[in-house]
């Protein structure tokens, strides 16, 4: 992703600027890259834009300035252009540089763990909440005990301005 | 010597913190008003000794002392000004001062606006809170010393990261810590209540102008840091899911959740253990942010392992509050019992669900966030999480909050009638039904990211604007519109807040869905077309600037036969640095951007120009302005003045108001 959030954030953990100095002078896709056919070249954006630059800072090779990304985009149209199908493409890179390429983690393995973290915290929030709403719902008004005068008149006071 | 004068005053402000911790805490639990009295002036002595010795460093950036190694790292003489200052905190060890500052600055605010809250509560909010100075003191002085002189000063600087020499720098961090460090006093606020072992409307109403300062200025920061992404890049990205970027969004997420939640502890005294445990959990974020960002962890747990100092000291202080707090909340939090008894369909309901989408999205985050070091630590996996996941774990909570949103907003106190709050919102869902429809059918054959992301935006700008007419009650149009400017601040605080979050979400779906983008090659006075504008190359030269040297290529971009502007987009190279930079020359309109780049000379002539015609792309930033005025308009709101009563009580004491 971008030199420029790397670069904050070598600075501010202190390495300072002298490892930033990989930055290199080319630009994302370049003309040249770009594939004759407009529909080849779509799905190879698309694709691009899920593989990691390997040598970058979580920056998909699609929008990177590194060699390598470069080499890796030339290596998506080349197998492309060769017929596979998307899917191949992609087994054909994580074959090569291994699951860290993968923008999008599968869901094999561990990786379950990821991806159902949201949906079932969701549902334990909206079980407890919706008990919570139900306990609230029956609870008794509580009587103004717990407070003595001079407390109840300084509150009066304060949510009166 | 200004410079160990500096050093000097981090010291005795360390010890100042120290003092501060302990005595007011002992003061308030023998109820002897001496020693709680003390909390007051010592936490003004630490603010004004951490601004002598931030004053001090800045002193230094901005005479080129090299004798100052983090000078020597991070300036060089040819600097502009503006960047020798900003160059203070553009870096690990001047940015904790900062740090620092802020949270002593925020220390002194709430001794100087805290008037009016129970002399006890007071000292330990005070305690508390210097306590957190403590840390963050003795992480600077023992870890990340910025005073340290060289025993050999060079002749010149390295100077700053050229990414950083840029406006949005300047202010980008300020505004950040701003609003994570904010969040330090709606924790001391939380610790000291379950010490105090109480908390009531009084409680709420006090910390609520707190959170929102802090949710403000994280506003601010997040939307300046995603702008200047925007045009610095040189593709205008403007959110990239990165730790970093994350590490400041999952407070923000958190301190709107604890804003809102803070509003029923307020009026309905409920969800009180809640909202204590959310204001802890909001600081810890902001540490577990620190922690990300400082100790380099992410990028490689190898790297943290070689060098685990600054990691593992900040990895003790969230340890120590963390763990710290979240006990005093097991042991006192039953205590706090809540009051208010509401139906399911009220607009307390309306607001824990506002708190389970945000807190459950920010675990999301979070989850996407560790995610590499969890699978690498226990399942020797090395893998990334990158914006494929986010985009599609945390935007279905967004869509919800903004569905609902309206009709939460709507709805009455304790019971609801969930028909008639939402009929006065008809106009709205019919005009947002046929915004999304018009989008959907004009669109050819894309996906329904844009039509869903009108309907939002459109349905939550339309439901502000009926939520402010009808607080003006029944009656007369004239009459109504007399009182619509009368209406509580905070009122339109909420409005406004709710249409930025409106606008905001119109203007990533205007950019995501029919953003256009066009790379070739350019030749010189030949015309190209990118949506409907045509972009002409006139020339490319090159320019000196004070510590760079520029390729400079200028655009003429007209439509239909009309200039419209000259752009010169520019690549930069820096010496000193040995860096180059993008700079992106845009062409800002109220409707959509034009973006343009220009990347490197061809082998048989011509340059290779990027050009992006973006839609709605302020729309995002612009949001974010509406969501921190509207922020800042329920901080003016004058229930909120809470020194305001203090004054009126103890004139004598000369607290100052406002």
């Amino acid at each position: 992703m971008m030199r420029l959030v790397m670069a904050l954030w070598l600075a501010l953990a202190g390495l300072g600027p002298v490892m930033v100095v990989t930055a290199l002078p080319a630009h994302a896709v370049q003309p040249d890259e770009v594939l004759d056919d407009p529909a080849l070249e779509a799905r190879a954006r698309e694709l691009s834009r899920g593989l990691r630059c390997m040598v970058c800072r979580n920056e998909s090779i699609d929008e990177s300035n590194a060699e390598l990304a470069r080499d890796m985009r030339l290596l998506v149209r080349e197998r492309l252009v060769a017929g596979d199908s998307d899917q191949e493409v992609v087994t054909f890179i994580v074959d090569r540089y291994g699951e860290y390429a993968l923008l999008k983690p599968t869901t094999g393995g561990a990786n379950w763990l990821l991806w159902a973290a949201g949906p079932v915290m969701l549902l334990l929030a909206l079980g407890v909440g919706f008990s919570y709403l139900r306990g609230r719902q029956t609870a008794q008004e509580a009587g103004p005990g717990q407070l003595s005068e001079d407390e109840k008149a300084k509150l009066s006071k304060i949510l009166e301005d | 010597m200004i410079v160990e004068l500096g050093h000097f005053a981090l010291i005795l402000a360390f010890l100042v913190a120290c003092v501060q911790a302990v005595v007011p805490l002992i003061g308030a639990h023998q109820r002897w008003p001496g020693w709680m009295a003390m909390a007051e002036p010592a936490a003004n002595a630490q603010f004004m000794l951490t601004a002598f010795s931030f004053g001090a460093l800045t002193y230094a950036f901005v005479t080129s002392d090299f004798s100052v190694a983090l000078v020597v790292q991070n300036s060089h003489s040819l600097k502009p000004m503006i960047y020798k200052i900003s160059g203070v905190w553009g870096n690990h060890e001047g940015s904790m001062l900062l740090w620092v500052l802020i949270l002593t600055l925020f220390g002194a605010m709430a001794a100087w606006f805290g008037g009016n809250l129970p002399p006890t509560l007071r000292a330990r909010v005070l305690a508390v809170q210097s306590s957190v100075s403590v840390a963050f003191f003795a992480f600077i002085i023992f870890t990340s010393n910025p005073f340290i002189r060289m025993n050999v000063p060079p002749f010149d600087g390295q100077d700053l990261n050229p990414l950083l020499q840029d406006p949005g720098l300047a202010f980008h961090p300020p505004f950040l810590y701003l609003g994570y460090v904010g969040l330090s006093i709606a924790f001391s606020f939380a610790v000291a209540a379950l010490i105090e072992g109480r908390v009531d409307a009084a409680w709420g109403r006090w910390v609520r102008p707190w959170t929102l300062l802090a949710w403000v200025n994280l506003t601010i920061g997040i939307g300046l840091g995603s702008w200047w992404a925007y045009y610095e890049l040189g593709w205008g990205g403007f959110w990239f899911w990165d730790p970093v970027e994350n590490a400041s969004f999952m407070p923000w997420l958190l301190a709107a959740a604890l804003l809102h939640s803070s509003i029923v502890v307020e009026k309905r005294e409920s969800l009180k253990s809640w909202t204590i445990l959310l204001a802890i959990l909001a600081f810890g974020f902001s540490l577990i942010g620190t922690f990300i960002v400082r100790s380099g962890v992410i990028t490689s747990v190898h790297a943290f392992a070689n060098d685990p100092e600054r990691g593992v000291f900040i990895l003790m202080i969230l340890g120590f509050f963390m763990g710290g707090a979240l006990t005093l909340f097991a042991a006192r939090a039953s205590a706090m019992e809540a009051k208010g008894v509401f139906s399911l369909a009220s607009r307390e309901s309306a607001l824990v669900m506002n708190n389970i989408l945000l807190a459950v999205s920010c675990f999301v985050v979070f989850i996407g966030t560790i995610w590499p070091l969890v699978a690498e630590m226990l399942f020797d996996r090395k893998l990334s999480v990158g914006p494929p996941f986010f985009d599609m774990a945390f935007t279905p909570f967004m869509v919800v909050l903004g569905a609902i949103l309206p009709v939460g907003a709507m709805m009455p106190w304790k019971r609801a009638d969930l028909g008639r709050s939402f009929r006065p919102l008809i106009p709205a869902f019919i005009l947002a039904v046929a915004v999304a429809v018009l989008a959907f059918s004009l669109q050819t054959g894309r996906s329904a990211l844009g039509p869903v992301g009108l309907f939002l935006g459109t349905w939550l700008i339309s439901g502000a604007l009926v939520d402010v007419w009808s607080r003006t009650g029944r009656g007369q149009v004239g009459g109504r519109l007399s009182r619509l400017g009368r209406l509580p601040r905070a009122d339109w605080g909420k409005a406004v807040a709710h249409g930025g979050l409106g606008v905001t979400m119109l203007g990533i779906a205007g950019l995501l869905a029919w953003q256009q983008e066009d790379i070739r090659v350019a030749q010189f006075n030949e015309p190209f077309e990118v949506a409907g504008f045509t972009l002409t190359l006139t020339d490319v030269q090159r320019v000196e600037g004070q510590n760079y040297v520029s390729t400079m290529g200028w655009v003429d971009l007209a439509r239909e036969g009309e200039a419209i502007a000259t752009l010169t987009p520019e690549k930069r190279f820096y010496p000193v640095a040995q860096m180059p930079t993008t700079e992106a020359a845009i062409d800002i309109g109220f409707w959509r951007d034009v973006y343009v780049v220009i990347g490197d000379p061809q082998a048989n002539g011509g340059w290779a120009i990027r050009t992006y015609y973006k839609p709605l792309a302020n729309w995002i930033w612009g949001g974010a302005i509406l969501m921190a005025l509207g922020g800042m308009l329920s901080i003016s709101d004058r229930r909120f003045r809470v020194a305001a009563g203090a004054a009126r009580r103890e004139p004598a004491a000369g607290v100052p108001a406002e």
